[in-house]
């Protein structure tokens, strides 16, 4: 018995979870606890300060830091619109004047005696905080944060880009290993979260935005296409702010990789219910994986971080490291000496056999455990 | 133990941002040594979510192979009972992403770089530098603070008793964008003004009630002195306060250590300098990380002057690592100069998508080849990359106190010449998995070859089981103990590498030789490996042909002693910059040669 390295990702039917919901700064909370809430119903809101300008009108009007204050033309404090006079200077018994504009809408927020910089801040910029999930309110500060709680099915996926979104799911693809491609997406999924199974072409992406699909969720991208989606080449896995028209979860990395089967089976049996989705992503500390919610009137069995981190004799596991990458298989020894692999690494290694019969040895940090079947009775 | 005496059974952890490593380190009959290592993933992410979960994992592998007791309900036993536990453990941390701040100033050549060059020294990554001349208007700079939501800033500006008016500029700018820190939506972000003393209130009267204001003395308190050291020591303590209490598990690991928690880079570069001082060398190391490379570097301030001080520096590559940030190794260096230093012909579409899972699954290692050709390949461009960003700020005032004359600081383009002179460097440390763990040394070698490209006559060394991180922090309680386990069980000694510098076409004389009796010709575009072991010496003398340069001049000849190593003595003839064929058949083919002839991989 040993603890896995990568402990795999969460694909549960039935379990309680919760989601905190919090504003920037404080704010208002529109519910409170016991209130049933659904997923896109605003629960927090307040305003952050609005943008910012700095106006260095003591260099403009060739004055002393502490004469600033004289040659303004409206008091701390005031409304100023984008061009309108904010300072003005007279010399040579009015003759000559100097005429700074505001380069912005807004308040003048302070007019500095040292800098002789004068602040401009413009209007508030309304933050709303919806629920996120359909469910119930468990936890309500004051202007700070809710929490709400659904029972329902639970499925990680390992990498996302664009935020939170809700829709219908529809699943577009027959088995795991279907591509979704132009021809996969219809005027009736417009708002839908859209399953598919090992891949989704980079003119699939462009006609399920086209059509106003919400979310797509997918077995794997590939690299290249994801370059030309973002219209960059990702640096560092952190992603969840992208305005890029709909949420993509790939539930299985990066290629054409079939979903598990698992994951396609529990997503083909909430078809028509709603989903929360988030892609947001980030591979770092507090690590941070996409996910897919939907809701269900059903007993949980399982608490979210009820995961199980012993790899032993018999745990399911998938390879996910080349050259096995994407199979899997169940652990028939874990040998506690290292061991050689081809590369010549000393590792630790456990042996597999593979679903098609085959045997390999891997190294352990290149296995995650897959839910059994033993586990699954539990969360049924 | 009693409080005073001397610990004897010693361990230590990195917790790095993919591996948490540990060491035990004894005294035996006299003497500090390493007694065994152990590792396990870092256990930051969920489900663990816990950072001490690692620690533990890795000392358990000390106690299957000890055979010995150092955990109680999973708990370190400290300190020591019996043959149970130890009398102290300390740990250094580079996980939850390092430290990631903002430094503000008012010229950028001068007060900014000083401040960068505080926030370097204390283990920080810098993700901005403001200052009043950096052709920014002032909104954008406000965006900018927004949007990057650093873990602190440093702000300085202005010599003590000189103007105040341009240093409040810059602090009214960083309160107009009412900054948020990274973690935790509850506390203020940590400032740190260290610029004019003058200015004091009107920097408390600006941030003082928007942030967490920390005053300390002038980092550069007047045009000829620079005092990076209250600064660098307050960011080690906000550091502590705040960024590592938002990590997970770390509140928890702090009760456990015998002495403060150390930001890795800070750890690393104690150890460098004392190598550097110890023996008067000029030293160039390298820790390649998960997320970040470090660079650290000790040159003389004169390199025509033998006698003169020597400057540490150190950098941090945000991003350039192998395996959170590997990803975007390829994206700064572009695939074209990864793929030129992999042996085998790789599909590009295929090659994107594997670089990207190993981003999204960090912990995972190669298990074959082909996959350990395009890590190693990854690697060399971000030693690259990295080494370049730390030529760029190597560049003259020293780490902790600095006097230059008034003209140097009035003509700061003196500085730009950088002081990293790769003729006259004597070693090259690398640490990090990707180098310390490489399966075949000669693989280790050949990467910091490619990456650093060294000039004349270097030697090379990696650290064993990447030890460094935890004798830096080691020398904080036991500096004897420190360097006696470095000096015995730390560096192995790869050998030496003769590069002469200078292009000339495929084919053409290089260098002629003479080593041990026999005299090697070597053409523009070889490479050739010479035996040379562990603690032997040769002399060997180089003549080059007029194209190249072996630190004597263009077609001098040189005769040096050189140290032997585990890879032993390469002979480099293939230019600097280093030359490769154009087309791709060319280019693999050339590198199966070299690969060959220095023994890189197995034969299939």
């Amino acid at each position: 018995m040993a603890y896995a390295y990568s402990p795999g990702l969460k694909v549960l039917k039935s379990t309680v979870l919760r989601r905190n919901r919090r504003l920037p700064i404080k704010g208002q909370t529109l519910v409170k606890i016991g209130d049933k809430v659904g997923a896109e119903q605003v629960v927090l809101k307040t305003e952050l300060p609005g943008k910012a300008d700095v106006v260095n009108v003591m260099s403009l009007l060739g004055c002393q830091p502490h004469e600033v204050k004289q040659f303004m033309v409206k008091p701390i404090g005031d409304h100023v619109e984008k061009g309108e006079l904010l300072a003005m200077r007279a010399a040579f018994f009015g003759l000559f004047k100097t005429r700074i504009e505001s380069p912005m809408s807004g308040t003048i927020e302070s007019v500095s005696d040292v800098s002789g910089q004068v602040v401009m801040r413009g209007a508030p910029v309304p933050v709303d905080v919806k629920a996120y999930i359909d469910g119930k309110v468990v936890e309500a500060d004051e202007g700070e944060h809710v929490t709400v709680e659904v029972t329902g099915s639970f499925i990680q996926g390992i990498f996302g880009v664009g935020g939170e979104t809700y829709g219908r799911i529809v699943v577009a693809s027959d088995d795991p290993n279907g591509v979704l491609d132009e021809n996969s997406f219809t005027e009736g999924m417009k708002g839908a979260v859209v399953v598919g199974g090992s891949l989704i072409t980079y003119d699939g992406l462009q006609k399920a935005i086209a059509v106003g699909v919400n979310a797509v969720v997918v077995g794997g991208f590939d690299d290249a296409d994801l370059k030309k989606f973002l219209g960059f080449d990702l640096g560092v896995a952190i992603t969840g702010h992208e305005e890029l028209g709909l949420t993509l979860v790939l539930t299985e990395g990066f290629g054409q990789i079939p979903m598990a089967d698992k994951t396609f089976a529990l997503l083909k049996e909430c078809e028509g219910k709603n989903a929360s989705v988030n892609g947001a992503t980030q591979i770092r500390a507090g690590v941070m994986r996409p996910e897919i919610i939907v809701a269900r009137d059903e007993e949980a069995s399982m608490k979210e971080n009820e995961a199980k981190l012993i790899l032993d004799i018999g745990t399911r596991v998938r390879v996910i490291r080349e050259p096995y990458f994407g199979m899997f298989g169940t652990v028939t020894a874990l040998p506690a000496e290292l061991t050689k692999l081809p590369t010549e690494s000393l590792a630790r290694v456990l042996d597999l056999k593979f679903d098609n019969g085959t045997v390999a040895t891997v190294p352990r940090a290149n296995v995650e455990i897959m839910a059994t079947e033993k586990d699954d009775t539990q969360e049924n | 133990m009693a409080e005073n005496k001397a610990p004897e059974v010693i361990l230590a952890t990195d917790c790095g941002s993919t591996t948490t490593k540990a060491i035990l380190i004894e005294k035996r009959n006299g003497s500090y040594r390493l007694a065994a290592r152990g590792e396990a993933p870092t256990t930051v992410e969920a489900p663990a979510e816990d950072v001490t979960r690692g620690v533990i994992n890795s000392i358990a592998e000390i106690e299957d192979i000890t055979k010995r007791t150092f955990i109680r309900d999973d708990k370190l036993i400290v300190p020591r009972e019996g043959d149970k536990g130890a009398d102290a453990y300390i740990s250094t941390s580079s996980a939850g992403g390092g430290l990631q701040m903002m430094v503000a100033g008012v010229v950028s050549q001068m007060s900014t770089e000083s401040a960068a060059r505080a926030a370097l020294g204390a283990g920080a990554i810098v993700i901005d530098s403001l200052a009043t001349n950096d052709r920014r208007r002032p909104y954008e700079r406000i965006e900018r603070i927004r949007n990057l939501r650093p873990d602190m800033i440093l702000l300085s500006g202005g010599t003590d008793g000189g103007t105040v008016r341009h240093v409040v500029a810059q602090a009214e700018t960083i309160a107009a964008a009412d900054p948020r820190p990274r973690f935790g939506a509850g506390y203020e972000l940590p400032v740190i003004y260290a610029g004019n003393a003058a200015a004091r209130p009107a920097i408390e009267q600006t941030l003082g009630k928007k942030t967490a204001l920390q005053i300390v003395d002038n980092l550069r308190p007047t045009l000829e002195t620079e005092n990076l050291k209250p600064a660098r020591d307050a960011i080690h303590d906000l550091f502590l306060e705040h960024v590592m209490q938002q990590a997970p598990g770390y509140k928890k690991l702090m009760t456990w250590t015998s002495a403060p928690i150390m930001p890795t880079p800070g750890a690393v570069g104690d150890i460098m300098k004392l190598i550097a001082r110890r023996n008067n060398i000029q030293v160039v190391g390298t820790d390649i990380g998960g997320a970040t490379t470090d660079d650290f570097s000790v040159f003389r301030a004169d390199r025509n002057n033998p006698e003169s001080e020597q400057v540490f520096n150190r950098t941090v590559s945000a991003n350039l690592g192998m395996s959170y940030s590997i990803s975007n190794v390829v994206a700064s260096a572009g695939l074209a100069n990864v793929l030129r230093w992999v042996p085998v012909m790789e599909d590009e579409r295929i090659l994107r998508n594997q670089i990207r899972n190993k981003m999204i699954r960090p912990t995972t290692i190669p298990q074959n080849i082909e996959s350990l050709m395009v890590e190693q390949a990854i690697c060399r461009e971000a030693l690259r990359l990295a080494f370049m960003q730390h030529k760029e700020m190597a560049v003259g005032l020293k780490g902790a106190q600095k006097s230059t004359s008034f003209a140097d600081a009035m003509s700061q383009t003196v500085k730009e010449d950088t002081l990293v002179d790769m003729m006259g460097l004597d070693i090259i440390v690398g640490s990090g998995g990707v180098l310390s763990h490489a399966p075949r040394r000669n693989q280790s070698a050949l990467m910091m070859i490619d990456g650093f490209a060294p000039e004349g006559f270097t030697q090379l060394a990696v650290d064993s089981i990447f030890m460094m991180p935890h004798l830096g922090v080691l020398a904080q309680i036991n500096e004897d103990a420190a360097l006696e386990v470095f000096e015995k069980d730390c560096l192995i000694y790869l050998g030496t590498v003769i590069a002469p510098v200078g292009i000339a076409p495929f084919g053409k004389p290089c260098m002629k030789v003479k080593f041990q009796g026999k005299e090697y010709e070597l053409k523009s575009g070889e490479i050739k490996l010479l035996p040379l072991g562990l603690g032997e010496e040769a002399e060997v003398t180089v003549d080059p042909t007029r194209k190249f340069n072996v630190g004597s001049g263009y077609g001098k000849a040189v005769t040096k002693k050189v140290k032997g190593g585990v890879v032993g003595l390469i002979l480099d003839a293939r230019c600097r910059p280093i030359q490769l064929p154009a087309s791709q058949e060319g280019r693999v083919n050339l590198l199966q040669i070299w690969n060959k002839e220095l023994d890189i991989y197995p034969e299939k």
